[in-house]
């Protein structure tokens, strides 16, 4: 059942519940950023010059 | 969380419920558990270090580094709120601050505070290494343990040996490029170490704070203000020298050079002004001169980092470089 009364209380909460949300979204991305950095380094280090296509991986 | 704060006016079988709107917490109360305005001293000085190092990172690992620093310094400040708690809420300027307030309880600050520290110092050791997930580690620990649970509220020297912990971001942060501890990472941090004392009694001289109030032991207090500037006196020639130090590093060039000439002697100028005044002086006009040496202090600290990475960027442009 839909709240028909939006009190402050509800706002508060509504900016927890965003403000947790923008947080998780975020570390998500950080980790996934981290993780294409450190696996392009890896394979940079591992095969200078080559491209991860060129070193075995195929689709 | 903020459930157990809402207060119910009116009996169950009302249907109507009323909460305490004032004391619902929103996500700005629990951002300001990690002492934001902190952060940003921490961000700036780890992120000198990590420039100035020598050696490459990858900027995004670089970015993410910082961001770790950060999160374990706003760790470190949320389990300081949730010990101090009880003098928070004596003293009037911390009065306002979100467990004194009453919006989160102690008990979800120590919780944000042991989460967000483990989750940093592992975080940091993945994306970087060892050594800076350890430093970063030991800085938590420093703060919340030696100087929050033990220091605070038994020595006047509380502040000094406890600045320790605002000290090791640029030693963090140049571990986190090299992995090691050198002489100059370490000049970075004692920059920061003897900044602290002369930086923080300059305030203490002229901020009408309840340190008495709430029984914590600050210089101010157990020694009298004469005492307090014979100290800032003290502690800013041990500063000079330290600032001076860094010569002996090839961090400093000359962009180090003028900055340093400048600022240290503005800075003991302002220290023997204040050694040399009493209460009567100060107070007939408010304080004029701890004001200033306390934003010179804020100053010297941003100009010294600013030109160590200055220096940094010169020599990459083949400029200046160490003496």
């Amino acid at each position: 059942m839909a709240i028909a009364h939006i009190h402050k209380v509800h706002e508060s909460r509504k900016s927890r519940n965003v403000g947790l949300g923008l947080v998780l979204g975020l570390f998500v991305v950080l980790v996934m950023g981290l993780t294409v950095v450190k696996l392009t380094a890896q394979n940079n280090a591992l095969m200078p010059g080559v491209g991860p296509a060129q070193q075995g991986v195929t689709k | 969380m903020g459930w157990r704060h809402a207060k119910r006016k009116t009996a169950m079988t009302d249907a109507t419920i009323n909460f305490d709107d004032d004391r619902e917490a929103g996500f700005g109360d629990y951002f300001a558990l990690l002492k934001p305005r902190v952060m940003s001293l921490v961000v700036f000085t780890a992120l000198a270090g990590l420039f100035v190092a020598p050696g490459q990172i990858h900027p995004f690992v670089g970015f993410f580094s910082i961001l770790c620093i950060a999160i374990g310094g706003g760790a470190s400040g949320a389990l300081n709120m949730w010990y101090d708690a009880d003098i928070d809420r004596v003293m009037k300027r911390t009065s306002k601050r979100p467990i004194p307030a009453g919006k989160v309880e102690a008990g979800e600050a120590l919780a944000i505070g042991l989460t967000l520290s483990g989750f940093s110092v592992v975080m940091l050791g993945l994306a970087s290494n060892w050594v800076a997930a350890g430093l970063l580690a030991f800085t938590i620990f420093f703060y919340a343990v030696v100087y929050t649970m033990w220091l605070k509220r038994s020595t006047p020297q509380n502040i000094v040996i406890g600045g320790a912990a605002g000290a090791f971001p640029p030693m963090i942060g140049w571990a986190a490029v090299t992995g090691d501890i050198t002489l100059a990472s370490t000049l970075m941090f004692m920059l920061t170490f003897m900044w602290t004392p002369p930086h923080f009694w300059a305030l203490a001289l002229f901020m009408n704070s309840d340190y008495d109030k709430a029984k914590v032991p600050m210089l101010t207090v157990t020694h009298g203000k004469r005492a307090t500037r014979a100290h800032i006196l003290v502690y800013t020639f041990a500063l000079v020298m330290t600032a001076f130090a860094l010569f002996l590093t090839p961090l400093a060039g000359w962009a180090y050079l003028v900055v340093a000439v400048v600022m240290n002697a503005a800075f003991l100028k302002g220290a023997w002004d204040i050694y040399r005044r009493d209460e009567v002086q100060a107070e007939a006009d408010k304080y004029k001169v701890e004001k200033y040496v306390f934003k010179l202090s804020l100053a010297y600290l941003f100009l010294h980092f600013t030109a160590l990475m200055v220096d940094k960027m010169l020599l990459g442009f083949g400029i200046g470089g160490p003496f």
